[in-house]
């Protein structure tokens, strides 16, 4: 059946990855696209960016991270139900071409997105400096996978818990300095795509980042995911989701990432709270 | 027969001379204009449920008898589909309710829609007898024709066409909204095998997600669509065309033609300072997250922030649709910000009546030109630029000038912009090939038909943002284009 779990691992307590079935996106979609997932019928809609996909099997590979109702439902889904609504693949594919060496960050969940733009790059020629960057070691996620696109992957924990010790930009300034850098590209967090940004603005590096706003349709219909770029408003669903980083507002950005902050808070305590009345 | 006498035949049918006789016209002309029975207004600004209640039986044919079933009917020709309006309204005299709701759907397939959301104060009332030459207040058109189609569907005897042939010749329709909804139900009824593509989870498009219960409830469109799917209709949620599959795609699975009314989805900012402030939304954002997500309901995960003192930015129905929600969720304050005055705005005359009643503030020749936020970028308060009228432009209204200097800071938690839409870029962007006006919409001939043959388009994605019984009358002239085109070919 359409939009069914065929297949759940816990990467770890808080973060699965999922893969469903849905033929048509897993035939249409390219590097860089999301969907728009409603848990259920009571579901908010929610974007989500498409890790791979298997156009034979018809299936698409999700990875989801705890944060609050939504993708808290989404992660206690199991194998064998179904998700209300998929709709996709949404925005621009990423722009891959060979341009020489390209040097891919990401951060936390982000390093799912990042995956099969990293493969595509790889695919087109490129050589593909990796650094793949968590709090601690639990949280790296889809080292094996990354590994296998790379020239060289290298992992920085905020801990020193796995790989070095470090932000993801001291990764970024070693590699920088070490080689030549044609291009790069980060996801993560709103806040570690920023310093990321300022570091390789610094060494006048091309840039692009994928953006995770606050999103709706994803059709470009209400303008809720729209950010400041080079001082103009851009929707992130059909315009990006990615763009040029340095000239993105990104402490706009991460302002309006915490519009609901209030609201959700209650209403993700509130799940929980059920969720324990439940078992 | 051509229209008119087709009209003509109708006219000349001996129950129609014989109610013509019944009642001398002077006697007609003298029975008072019938009033809407409405919600109190204090009860229902707290409330989601539908502001007209519906006339009742008496009334609907007492105001009947007010239609002088005129020998030249220039009501017709106020109205984007040719409604037979006489032929209807003389049914409800005669208190045969059904015949007058048949009536309609000659050429109107979803008059519960259109009774409730057409701006008949600019079409067929406008045309209207009493209207032209009798300076009297028209004969309530819009109010009858809501009449008949509740009492059809309330009777649960919903005509639904006989198709007399099925062809087996596959047609997409793209886009669920009233365009789409109404080439459907003609090309069902020719004997096509219709999909409907909708990239929303609801079918409706503006009807559900943008225009609000209390004015059309849902249960309506509901209603409306499920009689097409008992005609064979097959409705596609969640599915992009362009994106989940291309056109080339759908060719391949066997679609012969394609009729595109993907709206004008995309919201319109003014690019002033602040707009992208926290608590500054536009329109279809915020009307979205209440009607389609339904966000005022704790049971629902959606949030939607409304505060206390809440700012929408437009003078159209979007922006009374906007305001009027901001009261119902809890807005001490509701106003509207318009740079024109009050008679120059485009809404529909009942909206902004309704909205008066419910304590919406209305600052007119007012206009926003930078937002302030406070220190965790909330919008805290908006500068306003204070106008008045100058010389007529080139829609025939006075252009409003900011009087220099008269700026006014208003505090406020919440704005909502709308200050109008632009048409979908999905589709275009999808086909490099197609047609294209500067303003965004495609471009079209007669038939509806693009510069690509087997696609045709209609609606807002043609005109830009306009009306529900435009983007109805170009689903049917595009259902026969289509027809025209099919039947050429195979
Ligand atoms: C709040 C509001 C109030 C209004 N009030 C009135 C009123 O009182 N009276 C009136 O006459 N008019 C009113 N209008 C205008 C009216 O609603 C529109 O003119 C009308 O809905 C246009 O119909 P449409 O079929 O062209 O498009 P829409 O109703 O916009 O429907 C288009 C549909 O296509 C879907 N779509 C877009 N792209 C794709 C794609 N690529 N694949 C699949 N699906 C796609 C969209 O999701 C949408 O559901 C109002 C509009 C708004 C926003
Ligand atoms: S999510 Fe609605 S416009 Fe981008």
């Amino acid at each position: 059946m359409a939009n069914e779990i065929l297949e759940k691992v816990n990467f770890s307590e808080n973060v699965v990855k999922l893969i469903i079935r849905s033929p048509y996106i897993a035939k249409s979609r390219k590097a860089g696209h999301f969907v728009i997932i409603r848990a259920d019928a009571a579901g908010e809609r929610i974007p989500l960016t498409i890790a791979g996909s298997d156009p034979e099997q018809g299936t698409i590979m999700l990875v989801v991270q705890r944060v609050g109702v939504s993708s808290a439902k989404l992660c206690d889904m199991k194998v064998g139900d179904t998700i209300l609504d998929i709709v996709g693949p949404l925005g621009e594919a990423t722009k891959v071409h060979k341009v020489g060496t390209i040097l891919a960050c990401g951060g936390g969940v982000g390093v799912a997105p990042m995956l099969p733009i990293v493969e595509a790059f790889k695919k087109a020629g490129n050589r593909v400096v990796t650094i793949l960057a968590a709090r601690n070691k639990d949280l790296i996620i889809l080292e094996d996978e990354m590994r296998l696109h790379s020239d060289e992957l290298i992992i920085m924990t905020d801990d020193g818990s796995y790989g070095q010790k470090g932000l993801v930009t001291d990764g970024m300034k070693a590699v920088i300095q070490r080689e030549k850098i044609d291009e790069s590209i980060i996801i993560g967090p709103a806040i570690m795509m920023k310093f990321a940004s300022l570091t390789t603005k610094e060494f006048n590096i091309p840039t692009q980042a994928s953006l995770n706003t606050i999103m709706v349709d994803g059709t470009g219909m209400c303008g809720a995911c729209r950010v400041s770029v080079g001082g103009q408003t851009k929707f992130v669903c059909v315009d990006g989701p990615e763009f040029d980083a340095h000239q993105v507002d990104f402490d706009e950005m991460i302002e309006r990432l915490g519009a609901y902050k209030t609201q959700e808070k209650v209403a993700y305590e509130a799940h929980e709270h059920e969720c324990k009345r439940k078992h | 027969m051509d229209f008119a006498e087709y009209l003509k035949e109708q006219r000349n049918q001996e129950w129609r001379k014989e109610l013509r006789s019944n009642i001398k016209s002077k006697d007609r002309t003298a029975i008072e204009k019938v009033h809407m029975p409405e919600e109190n207004p204090h009860v229902r600004n707290t409330n989601n449920i539908e502001v007209n209640t519906g006339l009742t039986m008496e009334m609907a044919m007492k105001e009947a008898q007010r239609c002088l079933d005129c020998g030249d009917p220039t009501c017709i020709s106020g109205c984007p589909v040719n409604i037979n309006i006489p032929k209807f309204i003389k049914n409800i005299e005669k208190g045969d309710f059904l015949a007058a709701a048949a009536s309609i759907k000659e050429t109107n397939s979803f008059p519960a829609v259109c009774g409730r959301v057409c701006p008949q104060e600019i079409q067929c009332e406008q045309k209207c007898f009493y209207t032209q030459k009798l300076n009297l207040p028209s004969v309530a058109i819009g109010y009858l024709e809501r009449f008949a189609a509740d009492f059809e569907r309330k009777s649960g005897k919903i005509s639904i066409p006989e198709i007399s042939h099925h062809n087996h010749i596959k047609v997409a329709v793209i886009g669920g909204g009233p365009g789409g909804l109404a080439a459907a139900f003609d090309l069902v009824k020719f004997g096509y095998d219709v999909t409907v593509f909708e990239a929303l989870h609801e079918i409706g498009g503006v009807l559900k997600y943008g225009i609000p219960e209390f004015r059309l409830p849902n249960e309506i469109v509901d209603v409306e669509v499920s009689t097409l799917t008992k005609m064979g209709v097959k409705f596609v949620t969640n599915f992009i065309v362009g994106k989940t599959a291309t056109f080339d795609d759908l060719r391949v699975e066997g679609f012969k033609a394609f009729f595109v009314a993907s709206g004008a989805g995309l919201p319109n900012f003014m690019n002033i300072p602040g707009e992208n402030l926290i608590n500054i939304f536009s329109s279809n954002e915020y009307l979205t997250r209440v009607n389609l997500m339904n966000a005022a309901k704790s049971e629902f995960d959606t949030p939607v922030f409304s505060g206390k003192n809440v700012a929408v930015i437009g003078g159209g129905n979007t922006a009374m649709d906007s305001v009027r929600t901001a009261k119902r969720l809890g807005a001490n304050r509701a106003m509207i910000i318009y740079r024109r005055s009050i008679e120059e705005m485009p809404a529909r005359i009942e909206e902004v009546k309704h909205a008066q009643e419910e304590g919406i503030e209305f600052l007119n020749l007012h206009n926003p030109i930078e937002y302030l936020g406070d220190d965790q970028r909330r919008v805290k308060s908006m500068k306003l630029q204070k106008m008045e009228l100058g010389e007529p432009d080139s829609s025939g209204r006075r252009r409003p000038v900011p009087i220099e200097g008269a700026i006014e800071i208003v505090e406020t938690d919440t704005v909502v912009v709308a200050v109008g839409v632009s048409p979908n870029p999905l589709i275009p962007r999808s086909l490099p090939n197609l047609n294209m006006s500067k303003w965004g919409t495609i471009v079209v001939n007669d038939q509806m038909q693009s510069s690509i043959e087997d696609i045709f388009a209609g609606g807002d994605i043609v005109r830009g943002g306009a009306t529900v019984i435009l983007a109805m009358g170009d689903g049917r002239r595009a259902a026969d284009g289509i027809d025209q085109y099919l039947k050429s070919k195979f």
